[in-house]
């Protein structure tokens, strides 16, 4: 069936299977490898992208339910690269093999869109969902505090002062 | 010793590049490879080129990454060593990943052997390289060398104030000869400018945009998508299928029976779907109905093979692994006996990228590209699958999404190689998580009877394992299923035996991270801690001690070869007690002493373990509720691998990483055998830690000794299971002998 919908900001039709996953239309139909397949049962969050700023497994999401929506992926999270979270990701160096990390930057981004400051427990809550093989978690929750201190510098958000301003020092 | 005790001619080759620059490829000695090995083995083995760095005329600094990078950061380490002694600046140079090629010698990732085998060499080709250089501006300028300096990509002469780059050196630089590698100036640490430095890793940029750097984002003009429905029984084959009704389905291109052969790491039988989408092969696929002849070992269960264990137990070993002393009659005289039945389970490696890659076949020639820890091997496997030469195959290499030693086999290049042929355009074969779980090469699981005792004065006096593990074709243990006779407590302990039996099986197994000690060192240093406690010791004080005691002869090892991944294999180490002592005094100091007050229900506990040339003490401070829920709070990490860290960020970043890997394995991973098969299918049923789950605190010191730096891959996991359950046991009084914890009714808090 067609289906319009807009990706990173640009109307797209695409004539596809209705009950296709956005995944694949994503990855297949559009040419947008960063959005990645890990699991297809909506369990490890490699296919996270935005659906009207929200965080949504696109595996999850069949392509006709994808008709009118606002889709946002992590290669148009922002056109210059400098989301202040891809800004601490490469900071830190947080990814391994990398290659959950699409998906964790949109849920991420997601999170601090609703929550500027949040406490390492507000992160837990949000990220949950995103599975990390290589274990970098410690890495994103210091990544996602370091973006938010970037977003909102007078917020404290999770952290006390004195450990913000060593979270700052520029580790690389 | 020199490594590279080469003919210094035919070490470096330096040649000119188009529109300028120079071409400078080294000649490495394949023989400290592991992934070498057999292939000629030390001594003999022609010289293969295994470096190529490129300077352009402007100064830019190009180096081809020839190994895999599956997240160990071997893509920015291995430059890092180079351009250090070829005195650029690192942010002149880029890394650009090979191919799978000869020029480039062996390729390959595992073993955690990448640091110790490149250490040198790397270090000696970036410092001769740049000995010529500043051959060429002494010869070209008419100064003698010893008034030249570098920095930067430059030579400098401070004496007439002239400074030239190193790319305008290409014309002077092929003609000088190349030093010798061994007798090259390396410098001194105190002047490293690279080395020690936290390094961004070269693909971190274009991770965190989303670009397509993994097998899975490769595409080919023209490439169809494909699926392959594997008997879920091992190596089992098709009787018959449905295909008429599958071909019929929207968007299917073909769809066939593959015969498939023997080996459970190769191309199996089974059914292959192809469409024009992905997800219309595998809609399809979900309409198959296959009747299989599932073979000899369709009755194998984990539950009979703990049956069967537990009834061999009482016999005599089916092999004495190792014997000392007389642990029979230590343990008739002995103050304290204890025994214990360990289990560990089966593991799958669950990567987050599942298998797959992308096939063509033309006129009888292979092009793949997929991501593999073993490229050469791929290429042979494909070769014999298809039946046409290995110098046919080409194989493109990708950034990997996750290995943990699971794409050591290559049977999915197998798989894509054989669909492209069959259906004769380009293929890209994508498993499904299901796929990848129902059909690793799985970390085998073992059991093992233990006797320990203590004498009155609390000393370790005997130790007897009956290990019990498996065996496919009755002969040999299965692949990373033994235990070697130099594991510790052998050696330290005066009465020692070392048993194993063998239960036979039908399913495939492999080298996972750590191999020969992600299993074991859960038991021995659980059963340490068990004898600690049973003789009235402190847990760290009884280790010390264990480890003072005068070291028994090395007895031959029978199981050496078998062990696999490279933990036995020639970058193992010694097993130097004294390097132990000092992780663990370490970690005992770091970590509080032992002196901390805690909470009831909070405890902290301790294990080490020698692996891959790497000591490694760990302390875990955890808390248990009464529902049995459990938080790993803080871990504290002492290690040694010699006297060097290269990149200090990623160091961490891969002993952080072991943690959470050993967590999961801890409490939650298991694959079930039934009816021959697996059981376990996705991440709900076989559930990696979670972020919540995760350490607040991770602390990781290392001790800096005298000694060549070794990898990180894989030695910091084997301690952190018996780590936390030791502190389990110290916060609960439950002692945990079986694997995973879930099993027992714990789970996360």
């Amino acid at each position: 069936m067609k289906v319009d919908f807009t990706v990173n900001g640009k109307a797209v039709s695409v004539d596809v299977p209705p009950d296709m996953p956005l995944l694949w239309v994503l990855r297949e139909t559009l040419h947008l490898p960063g959005t990645k397949f890990g699991c297809g049962v909506g369990q490890c969050g490699a296919c996270t992208v935005h659906i009207s700023g929200k965080a949504t497994k696109s595996c999850q999401v069949h392509a006709e339910a994808a008709a009118g929506a606002k889709v946002v992926t992590i290669e148009g999270l922002s056109p210059s690269a400098q989301h202040p979270l891809q800004q601490a990701w490469r900071d830190l160096d947080v990814p391994d093999c990398g290659y959950c990390q699409g998906g964790q930057i949109m849920a991420a981004a997601a999170l601090l869109a609703t929550t500027p400051s949040p406490t390492d427990a507000q992160i837990d809550a949000a990220m949950n969902g995103n599975l990390c093989r290589c274990g970098t978690y410690l890495r994103i929750r210091q990544g996602i505090h370091r973006a938010a201190q970037v977003n909102n510098p007078t917020g404290k958000g999770g952290l006390l002062a004195e450990e913000l301003a060593e979270e700052l020092e520029p580790v690389l | 010793m020199s490594p590279l005790a080469l003919d210094r001619r035919s070490f470096l080759r330096v040649s000119a590049l188009a529109g300028g620059g120079l071409v400078i490829a080294a000649y490495l000695d394949p023989v400290s490879d592991m992934f070498a090995q057999g292939q000629g083995g030390r001594g003999g083995a022609p010289l293969v080129p295994g470096v190529f760095i490129t300077i352009a005329r402007d100064g830019r600094v190009t180096i081809i990454g020839k190994n895999p990078e599956i997240g160990q950061g071997i893509k920015t380490t291995l430059p890092m060593l180079i351009a250090e002694e070829l005195d650029v600046d690192w942010s002149a140079v880029t890394v650009e990943q090979g191919d799978l090629d000869p020029k480039y010698g062996s390729q390959g990732a595992g073993g955690s052997t990448a640091v110790p085998q490149n250490w040198l060499p790397m270090r000696q080709v970036g410092a001769a390289a740049r000995q010529m250089l500043v051959s060429a501006a002494a010869s070209s300028w008419n100064v003698p060398e010893a008034e030249l300096t570098t920095a930067s990509g430059k030579v400098l002469h401070s004496t007439s104030k002239r400074s030239i780059g190193y790319g305008e050196l290409a014309d002077r630089a092929l003609a000088m000869t190349p030093p010798d590698p061994a007798s090259v100036k390396l410098k001194d640490p105190k002047d490293f400018k690279i080395i020690g430095k936290s390094t961004l890793g070269v693909d971190t940029p274009a991770i965190v945009v989303g670009k397509p750097l993994f097998s899975i984002d490769a595409t080919v003009p023209g490439m169809l998508y494909a699926v392959f429905q594997r008997c879920p029984v091992f190596g089992g084959k098709v009787a018959s299928a449905n295909l008429d009704q599958i071909k019929a389905m929207p968007g299917v291109k073909d769809a066939f029976v593959v015969e498939g052969g023997t080996a459970l790491n190769g191309l199996m039988g089974g059914v292959a779907v192809v469409a024009d989408s992905w997800w219309l092969a595998q809609k399809a696929r979900q309409q198959l109905n296959v009747t299989w002849n599932e073979g000899p070992t369709a009755n194998d269960s984990s539950e009979a093979f703990a049956a069967k264990a537990k009834a061999m137990s009482t016999d005599a070993p089916g092999q004495m692994t190792r014997k000392d002393g007389d642990p029979d009659a230590a343990l008739g005289g002995a103050a304290k006996v204890v025994e214990g039945a360990y289990f560990y389970p089966f593991l799958s490696h669950a990567p987050l990228e599942p298998m797959n890659a992308t096939a063509s076949y033309k006129d009888g020639k292979v092009e793949i590209w997929a991501g593999t820890q073993q490229p050469g091997s791929g290429r042979t496997l494909v070769a014999q699958t298809l039946g046409v030469q290995p110098s046919d195959v080409t194989i493109h290499m990708t950034r990997i999404g996750g290995c943990f030693g699971r794409r050591l086999a290559n049977d999915y290049l197998a798989e894509a190689a054989w669909i492209a042929k069959v259906v004769g355009v380009p293929v890209h074969l994508q498993w499904t998580r299901e796929d990848d779980m129902g059909h690793d090469q799985y970390r085998p699981a073992a059991f093992s009877f233990l006797k320990g005792g203590v004498d009155a004065s609390g000393t370790l006096v005997a130790w007897k394992n009956h290990f019990v593990t498996f065996t496919l074709d009755g002969q040999r243990v299965t692949g990373s299923g033994a235990v070697t006779a130099s594991e510790f407590p052998a050696r330290f302990v005066p009465n020692y035996q070392l048993g194993t039996s063998m239960i036979q099986f039908g399913v495939p197994t492999g080298p996972m991270r750590a191999p020969g000690s992600n299993g074991i060192a859960f038991v021995m240093q659980s059963f340490i801690d068990e004898l600690a406690h049973a003789g009235g010791q402190d847990p760290i004080a009884f280790r010390l001690a264990l480890l003072s005691n005068p070291l028994i002869q090395a007895a031959p090892d029978p199981n050496a070869a078998g062990r696999g991944g490279g933990a036995g294999g020639a970058f193992a180490g010694g097993w130097d007690p004294s390097r132990m002592r000092g992780v663990l005094e370490l970690v005992r100091d770091k970590s509080g002493g032992g002196k901390t007050k805690l909470p009831a229900g909070t405890a902290m506990g301790v294990a080490f373990h020698q692996s891959h040339a790497g000591f490694f003490a760990e302390v875990a401070e955890v808390s248990v509720d009464p529902a049995k829920k459990v938080r790993v709070n803080r871990v504290w990490v002492a290690a040694d691998v010699g006297r060097q860290i290269v990149n200090p960020i990623n160091a961490e970043a891969q002993i952080q990483s072991s943690i959470i890997d050993g967590m999961s394995q801890l409490m939650s991973y298991e694959i079930t055998i039934n009816k021959g098969r697996a059981m376990e299918g996705n991440y709900d049923e076989y559930e990696p830690v979670r972020i919540s789950q995760a350490p607040k605190e991770i602390h990781v010191d290392f001790l800096l000794s005298d000694n060549n730096p070794t990898g990180l891959g894989e030695p910091a996991l084997p301690p952190i299971l018996p780590a936390i359950a030791n502190a389990i046991f110290a916060a609960t009084g439950q002692r945990i002998r079986t694997l995973p914890l879930a099993k027992s009714g714990y789970s996360w808090a």
